[in-house]
């Protein structure tokens, strides 16, 4: 096994890492507040639920990511990688998600927590509520289509 | 597909009929009533205030009382309640109840009290556990606890702190007497306390006590009569009884089980007239007549006011919409559209004079949610699901219906989109073929009827945003709408044909680029008059953009410095389109890691024989389970998204307010109209 392949599947192995450290972050966090909120009023327990998820995918899309990785260079099918400059360009490849995907996660699950204690209190402007985490995970999704278009046109 | 018209009315009845009025427009639930616009010059008010507050506590007492009856008492009530409805009581049993609320109320209050009595004996078994527990360090003492001695000895007892042992204590008690006549006991001992008994001659009592008062002795807090043993075993017999009472009681309650429709049906009875009498209060009356005022939908309008005049001999008038009034929003829409107006009321309800976004609204809803969730076999789950929930229960609440039915219309479109890139479960015919069947050929056995998402990403992406901009331009054509219709001209051109012509030139100037080109690699090749086409729509675009967007300024500097901030929304037009990238991702995430899902159980399942089979399939239900669920989630989130962001960010203005008309308050019971 030759340098690239080290870097290639470091690069993966951050685009799962990273990003599932921030949604972990994320979700712990909206996960106690939707707890308090349950413990005053369990009828809003569904929509919570839904708010505290709300971080957690960019986890999902740092093991996409890192699933295709994996399925190019030779791990779960594809070809190894012969050179170090090819593993560094799927190192690269992998980084926006792994790094945006960690702190947009940090971010969407604040964002989610203040949802969460609007739906406390006005629990009829969940839909609205349920945009502002959204809107942070757009760059996530941003960051995940250009790992995804990098990774599977390189060469 | 619109917003329905409304009606205002205003009613002048005589004061006789002034409940009777009341309850049939509560019954009919049709009319939104209010009375705050009626000039109250010489009227006066009723005060219901007091009739009220005791409405409400008879309605809390039979809820009060059905809660208790649960719980002694389930019922065994199969289904969820939100999906099996309220109760359908007929007229007669209605009628039949309410003749007999003085009976309900009683048999209610009289659940109410037995309560009253459980808890009250809960609350001596609590006090004897605890005197009982005060009490076992005292077991062995064969003397009451209040004895003082015989005629010549005197008894002390009470507790030192800490472990004491016999000896010690004797030492202590025994201390600076010349001739230690005293016997002592220890009953008990804890790290706590020690619980003790001296017996000494009643002319050292004195002494003996101050001895062991220097070392923590105190009389015990609870002085008891009698033997601590019989009064514990007293105390356990008190609680026996106690706990006999409490069955009885419960007994009792759970015997009324077969009263429970009616206490259903007298609670909703209750807070109905307690809605109405709520309604009565602000109706302002003369000395024989009384007024209202209220919105109805226009198609209702001529029924109700028959109505009220042939029944009533009201006079009813059909009113002039004035400029402040505040009409509610009725939406209707078709069947299949109706189920995304939920979707549309949490975002905000559309004002009167505008257009109702629904019917447009429901198709590209319907269209992204399948194209983000895109798999066939997920599709085909939620929509069976959710159409046998609504074939099955046909009474479920009207929100969560429209809500299931928009999801089995998505699940619908789920499972073209994933038809159409090749996605059942994941690759799960391709990994079962290859598992267990052997299957090692390269093609898959399910080939996309478009193509798979993952083999030629940039295509779809230019695709998704190609349809993000059909949705965007359609958002644009509406506000285009009203602005025609209210006959605004001049809007029309410099708010939306311009940016039709600005933004579609630039597209087809960007298509047959070589930067496009290199990015999507597609390749297009226009005739000459369509590039100098493009050229012109963007540059007229520009223009009018420039020099319109600003019209309402005089000041012809500040009126293009405005044009040109305006122009510069294009950015906002690229940011728009990009998220439309949404499509791309959501739908790749569902089928990557449907199909990581796939690779573990196939790799664990490989040569393991029948139990590879086994774990498998276990694999597969968790793994999918977890999948369909958290990529629903972000199907629907970023549907939403699209739609209140992007979509509505083009022309939308919420800011209506609902129809809440005065109706029937029932929380159980739903009566059945009658033939």
């Amino acid at each position: 096994m030759n340098m690239g392949m080290v870097f290639a599947i470091l690069g993966a192995a951050l685009a799962a890492g990273l990003a599932g450290i921030g949604s972990a972050w994320g979700v712990g966090v909206a996960g106690q507040a939707a707890a308090g909120v349950v413990s005053e009023d369990p009828d809003q327990f569904a929509k919570v639920l839904l708010l505290q998820l709300l971080p957690g995918t960019q986890g999902i899309y740092g093991l996409l990511v890192t699933f295709i990785t994996l399925s190019r260079i030779g791990i779960l099918g594809g070809t190894p990688v012969d050179s170090v400059a090819k593993g560094l360009a799927y190192f690269c490849a992998c980084l926006p998600i792994a790094i945006v995907g960690l702190i947009s996660a940090f971010h969407q699950g604040k964002t989610s927590v203040a949802s969460i204690g609007l739906v406390a209190k006005k629990p009829d402007q969940f839909g609205k509520a349920m945009l502002f985490p959204a809107m942070v995970e757009t760059y996530a999704i941003l960051a995940l289509l250009v790992s995804i278009l990098a990774v599977t046109n390189i060469h | 597909m619109a917003i329905v018209s409304m009606q205002k009315l205003s009613v002048c009845a005589n004061k006789k009929h002034r409940k009777a009025i009341l309850e049939a427009l509560q019954a009919m639930g049709a009319m939104e009533v209010f009375t705050d616009q009626i000039d109250e010059e010489g009227l006066l008010k009723m005060d219901t205030a007091s009739r009220r507050a005791q409405f409400e506590r008879t309605a809390d007492a039979f809820d009060q009382a059905l809660k208790k009856l649960k719980e002694y008492a389930p019922e065994n009530k199969k289904g969820i309640a939100a999906l099996t409805g309220k109760d359908v009581i007929d007229q007669k049993t209605f009628r039949q109840v309410v003749s007999e609320k003085r009976d309900y109320k009683r048999w209610a209050r009289e659940i109410n009290q037995a309560e009253k009595e459980i808890s009250e004996c809960k609350g001596t078994i609590l006090k004897d556990e605890n005197q009982i527990v005060s009490l076992t360090p005292w077991l062995s003492l064969d003397v009451p606890m209040s004895e003082s001695g015989t005629k010549m000895t005197a008894v002390l007892i009470g507790t030192l702190p800490g472990v004491v042992t016999e000896e010690e204590l004797f030492s202590y008690a025994a201390k600076d007497l010349d001739d230690p006549a005293v016997t002592v006991k220890v009953l008990s001992s804890s790290s706590e306390q020690t619980c003790v008994a001296a017996v000494c001659l009643k002319r050292d009592s004195g002494k003996v006590e101050e001895n062991l008062r220097s070392k923590g002795f105190a009389r015990p807090a609870q002085m008891v009569k009698r033997l601590p043993r019989e009064v514990v075993e007293d105390l356990k017999k008190d609680i026996e009884v106690q706990n006999g009472e409490i069955e009885r009681l419960k007994q009792m309650i759970a015997s009324y089980a077969d009263k429970r429709e009616g206490f259903r049906i007298s609670a909703d009875y209750y807070r109905t007239r307690e809605e109405k009498y709520k309604l009565l209060g602000t109706i302002p009356q003369s000395e024989n007549v009384f007024f209202l005022e209220g919105w109805v939908t226009a198609d209702s309008a001529d029924q109700i006011i028959r109505l009220l005049t042939d029944r009533f001999g009201a006079y009813v008038e059909k009113e002039e919409t004035r400029e402040d009034d505040e009409e509610p929003t009725v939406l209707r829409n078709n069947r299949f559209s109706r189920s995304v107006e939920g979707v549309l009321e949490s975002y905000g309800l559309p004002t009167k004079g505008h257009v109702d976004p629904t019917f447009i609204m429901s198709f590209f809803y319907v269209f992204f949610f399948g194209m983000m969730l895109s798999d066939g076999g997920y599709g085909l789950i939620m929509a069976i699901a959710c159409g046998i929930i609504l074939l099955k229960y046909k009474r479920i609440e009207e929100g969560l219906k429209k809500m299931l039915t928009l999801f089995f219309w998505c699940g619908v479109s789920t499972a073209f989109w994933g038809f159409m890139y090749g996605g059942f479960f994941g690759d799960l015919i391709d990994t079962v073929a290859k598992t267990f069947f052997g299957y090692t050929g390269e093609a898959t056995l399910l080939p996309p009827l478009w193509f798979a998402p993952l083999t030629d990403p940039m295509k779809l992406l230019v695709w998704c945003m190609l349809f993000g901009m059909i949705h965007l331009f359609t958002g644009l054509g509406i506000k285009g709408y009203e602005l025609l219709k209210r006959g605004d001209i001049v809007g029309f051109i410099s708010d939306i044909l311009a940016w039709y012509l600005f933004v579609l030139g630039l597209i087809l100037l960007l298509l047959p680029s070589s930067l496009f080109e290199s990015i999507s690699g597609m390749q297009f090749n226009f005739p000459e008059w369509l590039a100098t086409a493009a050229k012109a729509m963007t540059i007229i675009g520009a223009l009018i953009i420039l020099v319109m967007s600003g019209r309402s300024q005089k000041n012809p500097a500040i009126r293009i410095a405005l044009g040109a901030y305006d122009l510069y929304g294009i950015t906002s037009w690229l940011s728009d389109a990009l998220s439309y990238s949404r499509l791309l991702a959501l739908g790749l995430a569902t089928g990557v890691i449907a199909s990581v899902i796939n690779l573990m159980a196939g790799m664990v399942a490989k040569g393991n024989g029948f139990i590879g089979v086994i774990i498998f399939i276990l694999i597969e239900l968790l793994g999918h389970t977890l999948n369909i669920g958290i990529n629903a989630l972000g199907a629907y989130v970023h549907t939403n998204r699209l739609q209140y962001v992007e979509f509505f960010g083009k022309f939308y203005d919420a800011g209506g307010r609902a129809f809440k008309p005065f109706k029937t308050a029932n929380q159980y019971i739903e009566v059945k109209e009658e033939k």
